[in-house]
């Protein structure tokens, strides 16, 4: 038994069969950090720390003649989402019901997905610092006009063309703007999303949690994701009613280009 | 041909169990190449050509231990099981047994992908946005 604990909650290998695959199918489609940028691990739920390749000079030593460094490390953070289940509906998806009510673990999945697209692209203040943090470059205005979007993408890529970052380009868009996006379209009918698409040549994704816009760099190096340990469901404690489990990762994000990425707002 | 790797559908396949399949794929490959080598080194008498081939061997030797060590870090259970065969003293067989049986005891097992057990599997999704 790992520390997930997962073999002393009182659900079936069907019920956990069950519940992982909908936490998949709720997780994928909003993970959009993921999509696009670089994926390293999973390494481990023993993996505390990501080497920087750097030192510290230290003042003191141990003694004369010598002296010190302090190699520089970025620690993993963990992320839990917490979510408690009916056990009279786990005990219906042994009988083989296929409409059982997983809403807290779908909320829970909702949560931790936007966590991560927060952190990675917005920042975690005092333990990540995030893509549009660390871009030196002025955020370029996107409006609430999807009509006018066009414009502001292209100048995006432009800018990023000017600094010496080649493409592909991916474009996250909050969930607010994903969806001006995919319904509109331009005079005479062209879809908006395939516009964008052909401007950035590349992914547009829907990112829950981030703020306006970020185009970033597809070519890799640029932004790289460390995983301990991967999305994971675990357990917690239950009663004769119901059992607590969540989900949890443990990750370090790196910024090692800042300028590979434009936030428009 | 290019796909044989896979032995499910790959569209249904995450893109971890593929990265998984691919890898799997080149260890067979590097494998073969390293047993072929061996025959002709085995049947060869030309000095230069027996150079040849050694190097090449060798470079055979590298691809495959630089594909087993990718597959074994994306899977904890294999590693653990590899660790108490690999590189150790007395009877090969024995060592494998006691491994499986030290790493596979209640749900150690590898999860999704090769993910420890209780792991979505989920990994990178680059490349699968469009």
């Amino acid at each position: 038994m790992n520390h997930l604990l997962r073999s002393l909650a009182p659900i079936s290998d069907s019920g956990w069969k069950e519940l992982d695959d909908e936490a998949r199918q709720r997780l994928a489609p909003a993970l959009a950090a993921r999509k696009l940028i670089d994926f390293s691990g999973p390494h481990g739920w023993e993996h505390s720390a990501t080497n920087l390749g750097r030192a510290v000079a230290l003042k003191s030593a141990p003694c004369d003649g010598v002296t010190g460094a302090h190699r520089r490390v970025l620690p993993l953070a963990e992320v839990r989402a917490n979510f408690e289940l009916s056990l009279s509906e786990l005990r219906d998806i042994d009988r083989g019901a296929d409409d059982a009510d997983l809403e807290p673990l779908d909320k829970a999945a909702h949560q931790i997905a936007v966590a991560e697209n927060k952190a990675v692209f917005h920042g975690w203040k005092g333990v990540v610092e995030g893509i549009a943090d660390a871009s030196p470059h002025k955020g370029i205005t996107l409006g609430n006009k999807p009509d006018a979007y066009r414009r502001p993408v292209a100048a995006a890529v432009e800018r990023l063309l000017q600094s010496g970052i080649s493409g592909p380009y991916g474009l996250a868009l909050g969930s607010e703007e994903y969806q001006r996006v995919v319904e509109g379209a331009e005079h005479g009918g062209y879809p908006l999303l395939e516009h964008l698409r052909k401007i950035i040549d590349g992914p547009i994704v829907w990112a829950p949690g981030v703020g306006g816009a970020i185009l970033v760099s597809l070519r890799g190096g640029d932004f790289v994701f460390e995983s301990g340990q991967d999305l994971s469901i675990g357990y917690e404690a239950h009663d004769a009613e119901t059992v607590r489990l969540y989900l949890e990762e443990s990750f370090s994000f790196h910024v090692a280009t800042p300028e590979a990425a434009v936030p428009l707002a | 041909m290019g796909f044989d790797q896979y032995h499910e559908p790959p569209e249904e396949l995450p893109p971890a169990t593929r990265t998984f399949a691919r890898l799997c794929a080149s260890l067979t490959e590097e494998a073969e190449a390293i047993g072929w080598y061996e025959q002709r080194i085995a049947v060869e008498t030309d000095p230069e050509a027996l150079a040849v081939m050694r190097d090449a061997q060798g470079e055979e030797f590298k691809h495959f231990s630089m594909d087993l060590e990718f597959l074994l870090r994306r899977s904890p259970a294999w590693r653990e099981i590899a660790e108490g065969v690999l590189f150790q003293p007395g009877d090969i067989v024995e060592r494998g047994e006691e491994a499986e049986a030290e790493t596979l005891d209640g749900d150690g097992a590898d999860g999704e992908a090769g993910y420890p057990a209780g792991s979505l599997g989920i990994g990178s999704l680059k490349g699968g946005a469009r």
